[in-house]
Formats: C-alpha cells, sequence, structure tokens
C-alpha cells in the first residue's frame, strides 16, 4: 500500500494508506485522532472539519492522496487544558454547548476563521459556521465564544 | 382534632431503590463517588446532580465523581427522560446525601466528644470546637451506608445551600474541548473490531436472498451474520466493514415494502385510520351558555426526525452466555429487559453500561443498535464489535416523531368569548421505548428468525403527562370543554418519543386559536391570555416575557411580533415565548424572548442553556423540518434533504428565569417548544395576516394561505 506522509499537529505523519481512505477514517481508525467526528460522510454537517493549510475542510469526504504534504490541524493541535487555545477556553467560559458532538469541528472552522480574520462581525461568525450543524441548539453561545476569544486575541 | 401527620414521603427513586450505598460512597483518594440512575444525554444533568450532592454533603465539586449508569450497580431510575430526571433523581440525591451527613455527624460526634449540632463540615472534614477534626474518608469504615433510606433526615434549608441554585460550569465541558475521548464513538477497547448492518431503502422490506460471495472476498472481512432477515458484517476496521456492506447491498433481494401515506395529506391519512379513541377530559359549565357562532380549525404537524448530529453507536462482547453492552440509550435497565427476551437469557447475564452520546431528544435509535451490535458481537470470538449507523440509517430507519392532526371546535358567544371548546387529535401513540412490554421494541427483533411483530406506539398515561394528548387539556379557564385523543391503531411510518411528544402540536393549537380569538375581539393577546388564567405562576411568565420584549412593539412593516404560553405536561416548567420574525413571503425568525419557571433553578446558567437550545431546535422544526417519503420509502435520508437551522439562520434568544427556590425543580429540556412554535406561528399572522396552521411554516405555506385569504 502506498504511503501519504502529511504533517498532522506540527509532526509529520506517514501513513500507509489506500489512496481513496478518506482523512477521516485514517485519523480516527488509524492514528487513535478522535477530535474530529463522524456525522455524515457526505460534506454537510461539518462534525469531521479539520484544518488544513490553514482552511476548515471536511475530512469525511477527503481522499488521503490529496492530504500529501499538506498540514493538517485538529482539535488536538490547537491546545491542552494546561495550554488552552483562547477558542477552547472561551467556549468554556460561555459554556458554549449542550452535548458537544458537533464542538471540535466548530472550533476548527472558527480557529480558520480567526486565522484569516481575527476581528469578525458576528455575521462573519455566523457565515463561517454556517457549513457546521448543531442540532442541540448552542449556536448563540458559540458564537459569543468565538467572539469573545478574538477580543481575548486581540488584547493580548 | 389534631391529625396525625402523614408518614414523610420517600421520592419515587428511593422507593425503588432504597439501599444508600447504590448511590454513594466514599473512596479511598478522598473523593465520593454519586451513582446516579439517569444519564448525561447533552442536557447537563450529571451536573446538577453533583451540585446537589456538593451542596447536602458539603463537598467540593471537584471532589464528586459521577459514575455513569450501569445495570452492574447503578439504581434503577427507569428512563432519563420526560424532563423528570432533576425531579426524580434530584430529590433521590438530595435526600440520600441529607441522611449520609446527619449520620456521619452523629458518628463524629461520639468519636470527637462534640455535639452534633457544634459540628461544621468542609469540604469534606467534620471539625468542632476546640479543633478536634475527622473527616468523611475516615469515619467511612465505620458508617456502613449498606442500608436502606429512611424518611427522617431533612435536606438543608434553601437559603444554606451554597451551590445549587447557582450556575456553576458543567463538568463535561472541558473534555468536549480539549478532545478527550468522552463519546462512546471515541472510544477505543483494545481488540475493537467494526459491525455494519444491512436494512432495505424500502420501508418494511424483508430480506428474501443474499449472495455473500463478494463480500466475503473483502480483505479484513471477520464475518457475516445472518440471522432471518437481519444481516450484517463484523470486520477488522471501518473501512473493510463498509465496503463489505457495500457488496452485500449489491447483492441483497428484498420483498416489496409496505406503502406509506401521502406526505401531503397526512391529516387525510390519520383520520382515516383505525384508531382507539380516548376521552381526556371534559368540563361542563352550569349553566351552558348559547354559541352565536363556532370556530372550527384544523392543525397538522409532520413526522419529526431527531436527527442527532452523530448517528448512533454501541457496543457489545460477549464471554461465554454473558454479554457486556455500551450504550447511550436512555434506559439501560430497561435496554437489559429487551435485550434479554430478544437472546432469552436471563437478565443478569447482560450488563448494559451507559456512555455519553451526542444530544438525544427522545427515543431514538441508540436502543436498536445496541441490539445490532450485540448480535454482531456473536461472531467476534469474545472481541468487542462497535456498530455505528450510517446518516442515511438514521434518517430513515430510528422511529420519528409522530405526525399529528389536531381539530379545535371553538364556541363563541355574541362578543366572541369563548364558551365551549372541543379539542380533537389524530395521531400514532408517541412512545414504543423498550424494557416496557412483553415483547421487544428493537428494530432488529423484528428482522431475526422467528421475528417479534413491529410495536404498535402507544401513549403514555395522562398520569404522566400523556401522549399524543398532552398539554391538550387548556391551563385556561374556559367554561367548558372536551379533548379527545384518538391513537392510530397502524403505523406505517415508525413513531417513538421525541421531545414534548404531543405537546408541541397541541400548544401549537391551543395557542394559534386563542390568538385568532383575541384578534378577532380586538384585544391584545396577552391581555387576553392573563384575563383567562388564575394560575399566578403562568401569569408572571407571561407578564415577564411581554415586559422583557417590551410589549407591546411599534407595529413596523415587515415585522411581526406573536405570544405562545405552556407549562409543560401541565405540570411541569412554565414557559412563555415572544417571537419577533421579519419577512414579506419567506421569513426569517430575529429574537425570541423567553421567561421561564423551573422551581428551583438548580444550575441556573444550565437552565438557560437548555431554554435556548429548545428555542433553536423548535424555530428548527417550525421553519423547516418535515421527514419526506413517497408511497414507498423515506426520502429526506441526508442533510439536504432534512434540512435544519443553520448559524445565520438561528434568532438572538433572551431567557429569563424566574428564581423559586423553594419550589422543587423541575426540568427545562421541553418547556420552550411549544411555546416558541406557537409564538413564530402568531408572529406570521402579526406580520402578514394570515394563519399557516400546517407546520412547517415554509414560504410555499405561506403563499397557499395568503392565496387562500385573498
Ligand atoms: S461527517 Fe464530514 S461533513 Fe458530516
Ligand atoms: S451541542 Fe449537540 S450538536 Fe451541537
Amino acid at each position: 500500500m502506498p504511503t501519504v506522509q502529511f504533517q498532522l499537529n506540527g509532526t509529520t505523519a506517514v501513513v500507509e494508506a489506500d489512496p481513496d481512505q478518506t482523512l477521516l477514517d485514517v485519523l480516527r481508525g488509524r492514528l487513535g485522532v478522535t477530535s474530529p467526528h463522524f456525522g455524515c460522510g457526505a460534506g454537510e454537517c461539518g462534525a469531521c472539519h479539520v484544518m488544513v493549510d490553514g482552511r476548515a475542510m471536511t475530512s469525511c469526504d477527503m481522499p488521503m492522496w490529496s492530504v500529501a504534504g499538506k498540514d493538517v490541524v485538529t482539535v488536538e493541535g490547537l491546545g491542552t487544558a494546561e495550554r488552552p487555545y483562547p477558542l477552547q477556553r472561551a467556549f468554556i467560559s460561555e459554556q458554549a454547548m449542550q452535548c458537544g458532538y458537533c464542538v471540535s469541528g466548530i472550533l476548527v472552522s472558527a480557529a480558520a476563521l480567526l486565522t484569516r480574520n481575527p476581528s469578525p462581525t458576528e455575521a462573519e461568525v455566523r457565515a463561517a459556521l454556517d457549513r457546521n450543524l448543531c442540532r442541540c441548539g448552542s449556536h448563540n453561545r458559540m458564537v459569543r465564544a468565538v467572539l469573545r476569544a478574538a477580543a481575548e486575541m486581540a488584547a493580548s | 382534632m389534631n391529625m396525625p401527620s402523614p408518614a414523610p414521603k420517600l421520592p419515587v427513586s428511593l422507593v425503588a431503590n432504597p439501599k444508600v450505598s447504590s448511590w454513594l460512597r466514599f473512596t479511598e483518594d478522598g473523593r465520593v463517588a454519586i451513582s446516579p440512575g439517569k444519564v448525561e444525554i447533552g442536557q447537563g444533568i450529571v451536573t446538577a446532580l453533583a451540585q446537589i450532592a456538593a451542596d447536602e454533603l458539603d463537598v467540593d465539586i471537584g471532589h464528586i465523581d459521577m459514575i455513569r449508569a450501569s445495570t452492574a450497580m447503578s439504581p434503577n431510575e427507569g428512563v432519563t427522560s420526560g424532563s423528570l430526571s432533576i425531579q426524580q433523581s434530584g430529590r433521590a440525591l438530595r435526600h440520600v446525601c441529607a441522611e449520609v451527613r446527619q449520620r456521619f455527624l452523629t458518628v463524629a460526634s461520639e468519636r470527637l466528644g462534640v455535639d452534633a449540632a457544634l459540628l461544621n463540615v468542609e469540604d469534606g472534614t467534620i471539625s468542632g470546637p476546640g479543633n478536634v477534626r475527622t473527616s468523611y474518608w475516615e469515619l467511612a469504615g465505620d458508617v456502613s451506608l449498606d442500608h436502606d433510606i429512611t424518611a427522617n433526615a431533612s435536606a438543608k434549608s434553601v437559603a444554606k445551600r451554597g451551590v445549587a441554585g447557582h450556575s456553576v460550569q458543567r463538568v463535561d465541558i472541558p473534555d468536549k474541548v480539549f478532545a478527550r475521548p468522552r463519546f462512546i464513538h471515541d472510544c477505543a477497547l483494545p481488540g475493537l473490531m467494526h459491525g455494519r448492518v444491512l436494512r432495505p431503502d424500502i420501508s418494511g422490506a424483508k430480506l428474501t436472498a443474499l449472495n455473500e460471495e463478494a463480500a466475503r472476498a473483502v480483505p479484513g472481512l471477520v464475518a457475516i451474520v445472518r440471522d432471518g432477515g437481519f444481516a450484517g458484517v463484523v470486520a477488522d476496521s471501518e473501512t473493510a466493514a463498509e465496503t463489505a456492506l457495500k457488496a452485500l447491498r449489491k447483492a441483497a433481494t428484498w420483498s416489496a415494502g409496505e406503502p406509506l401515506p401521502d406526505e401531503d395529506d397526512l391529516a387525510g391519512f390519520l383520520r382515516s385510520q383505525p384508531v382507539e379513541t380516548t376521552t381526556i377530559d371534559t368540563r361542563t359549565a352550569e349553566p351552558a351558555r348559547k354559541p352565536a357562532q363556532t370556530l372550527r380549525r384544523q392543525y397538522t404537524r409532520p413526522y419529526i426526525a431527531h436527527a442527532s448530529i452523530a448517528p448512533s453507536c454501541a457496543m457489545a462482547q460477549w464471554d461465554g452466555d454473558r454479554v457486556h453492552v455500551w450504550t447511550h440509550s436512555q434506559g439501560v435497565y430497561l435496554l437489559r429487559a429487551d435485550l434479554a427476551i430478544v437472546l432469552r437469557l436471563p437478565a443478569e447475564n447482560i450488563v448494559v453500561e451507559h456512555m455519553e452520546g451526542a444530544g438525544c431528544y427522545g427515543h431514538n435509535a441508540a436502543d436498536d443498535i445496541a441490539l445490532d451490535a450485540v448480535l454482531l458481537a456473536r461472531a467476534a470470538d469474545g472481541r468487542p464489535v462497535r456498530v455505528q449507523w450510517l446518516r442515511h440509517d438514521e434518517m430513515s430507519h430510528a422511529p420519528f416523531g409522530a405526525a399529528m392532526a389536531i381539530e379545535i371546535e371553538a364556541d363563541l358567544d355574541a362578543d366572541n368569548e369563548i364558551v365551549g371548546w372541543r379539542h380533537a387529535i389524530w395521531s400514532n401513540g408517541h412512545t414504543a421505548r423498550p424494557g416496557r412490554a412483553a415483547q421487544p421494541a428493537l428494530l432488529a427483533a423484528t428482522e431475526i428468525a422467528n421475528p417479534y411483530p413491529r410495536m404498535i406506539s402507544t401513549d403514555p398515561p395522562a398520569a404522566n403527562g400523556g401522549g399524543g394528548d398532552r398539554n391538550s387539556v387548556p391551563l385556561y379557564d374556559l367554561p367548558a370543554w372536551t379533548i379527545t385523543c384518538h391513537r392510530l391503531l397502524t403505523m406505517p411510518v415508525r413513531t417513538s418519543a421525541l421531545r414534548t411528544l404531543g405537546g408541541q402540536g397541541n400548544v401549537f393549537a391551543i395557542e394559534s386559536l386563542l390568538d385568532e380569538i383575541a384578534a378577532l375581539r380586538g384585544e391584545d393577546p396577552i391581555a387576553f391570555r392573563l384575563r383567562h388564567l388564575r394560575d399566578e405562576r403562568a401569569r408572571d411568565v407571561i407578564s415577564a416575557a411581554a415586559r422583557r420584549a417590551g410589549w407591546k412593539p411599534w407595529k413596523r412593516p415587515g415585522i411581526g411580533h406573536g405570544v405562545g404560553f405552556a407549562r409543560y405536561k401541565n405540570t411541569g416548567a412554565y414557559c412563555a415565548a415572544i417571537a419577533e420574525i421579519e419577512g414579506t413571503d419567506d421569513i426569517r425568525v430575529k429574537r425570541l424572548t423567553l421567561a421561564v419557571d423551573v422551581g428551583e433553578a438548580i444550575n441556573p446558567d444550565g437552565v438557560v442553556n437548555q431554554i435556548e437550545g429548545g428555542a433553536i431546535q423548535a424555530t428548527s422544526w417550525v421553519m423547516k423540518e418535515r421527514v419526506r417519503f413517497d408511497r414507498t420509502r423515506i426520502t429526506s435520508t441526508s442533510w439536504s434533504d432534512y434540512p435544519i437551522l443553520t448559524f445565520s439562520e438561528a434568532p438572538a434568544v433572551d431567557v429569563e428565569i424566574l428564581q423559586r427556590p423553594e419550589i422543587e425543580p423541575v426540568g427545562a429540556g421541553e418547556a420552550a417548544h411549544g411555546p416558541v412554535t406557537a409564538a413564530i406561528a402568531n408572529a406570521v399572522f402579526d406580520c402578514l395576516g394570515v394563519r399557516v396552521r400546517d407546520l412547517p411554516i415554509t414560504r410555499d405555506k405561506i403563499i397557499a394561505a395568503m392565496e387562500l385569504a385573498s
């Protein structure tokens, strides 16, 4: 089986994979990276979002051949409890979820947004999260959390 | 004469599970393990229960471990549903912790030679005058908790509670933002294998033939499992399992299915089926007033999908004739009862352990997939098997919330005051949960060799809030009424419990018609409601919402406001909602203002969070949602065919909690759906002058209503 090499959360990952296998399968099934979640497998819910070269992308329909040489970041790579990324801190402060299954994908979309637009308006945050679905209705808290993180990052 | 005071009553969960040690243990490492029988389904219950324990024991909440429910050790609290968890589990824990604290203080008092009344507990350390001290953990060896609870201990007074009643951060949230595996989906048991199940697209079709050849050739395949019409695969990876399933699907032959109703005439279908009719309530006026006219209106709501973001998942592992099951079911004991029937095993051979899944809004496929996993794991030689449904399965095979047709006839006198009220409901039953009947309710049980019949949904009794009839008895002081519920005896579309059961439909109908009558009278809809309500708590939430929303804002073109109110189940949380909408024919909900009274709000921010979530979910139901089907199959099997509200479409939600610490708490998860539905519908009328009585309120429905009106 061919190998694919890419950057994963700052370190080099080399995996043997069928080129048509999806990045989500490889992350969850082979590398034990469980923050990207399976929701639909069809690029329609955003639960599986990961950052690829700085952009939030669905990993459930991303074939491994297209990942070669790319820089992939998941929530595991954003921050930890000891060194939280501002978005993670803000999601705790705003208690921005009900069940939280959608949250990893949303953190990734928000992180990608703040990288390209550090001080978004509320409408821009909403637009950036429109590819993520949340069934529990936690939308407004999440939007507030993203705005809070943006403000915090601007202040520091 | 003095009446003897009645024996103090134990909370229901303690009557069923009296042993103190089944609820609480002090562990070696200086912590407290609390075992509720209720489970986290994304509603934050575990945190609220931890708060109650922290308060009654005087132990820091950070030193409390909440144990996941398991049939191996947890108290049996039935099902986590109906917004009853805080009522049942919360009361039980408060009682247990109060008694434990009292018993420890008694022993500490003997040990330290200090009157118990002088002892103080701080984070589990018990101290008294003269610098004497001990702790729960030091005394734990001497105080057995293996006895039955008594009714003697009394919980702290409201004023002495330091944790309950205050907002605290939820205990599960840090794991979820730092990607520490917490969901069942993320759990990697050693040696885990993966399963997938083959199910038909055609509704009700049965597997008649299967050529296994191509699937057998898939690398990584471990087994193909067949049991009558049940078929599935086990493989060493998810990818292999899916490849094998695809191969099986191509080689499967199915029988013709069972026809589905016409999705564009749900009322016609519901009203033409054989039914069981129950009179829910009647009230007669003396003397009966003569109506000058009668308004007759029909309201409908479609089938609604749970549509959790995660498809259901379960794991199972056999060891001889014993099996361990991991599930996100709402009721571990109830699931175990059904598994025992299907497997023909004593319940003791089955352990069902809860793990968190994605948000659960009622009886979804969690229980079904647990049986799938158990059946597939038989072929795995003692290794654990994880099964996950695909989005398509979740949107077509899981039970739906039942469609409803509701007709109300309101008799009005010459002043358009209500003198009579007849409310009739046609709907499938709203529950077919496992563990409650002699026959199992699990999907695969209808597919295996010697299958069980599909269980036709029934309705919970009125004492438990009813089903199709939930919230159908008006809280308003009307002089006369008759409420009738017609439960369907056929069930071409599988239905079971979804948030509020019939509550959303009934509140939509009642509140829409009241709004219409108020408009007919030229009376303000809030004043009209208040005039018909005697219950102070009801009046208070309506007035609070009105105040907060600045009722009634100036009428501006293109903007409309509407109000809706209900007390969930007529015994639970009070909620009033005011909706502001914007639009011409395509409308958008801009803002929802809600006031809520749940009695004592244990974690006020948690209550606000649940109400916000409920309000947005209800907006999604009202504006977009409808299970689609043709005459042979469910067609809304993806997010593009079953769209839900997006971030840009979510309204602003503003919530006020009316805190009543002296009143027993009730749940908040289902309080908002009915009032929000009605508020939006009434705002549409305010904005556009038409009433849409057929949910969802889409552009097409509005245009149709406008054409009808003109
Ligand atoms: S799982 Fe990838 S978008 Fe839904
Ligand atoms: S918090 Fe449950 S799906 Fe978003």
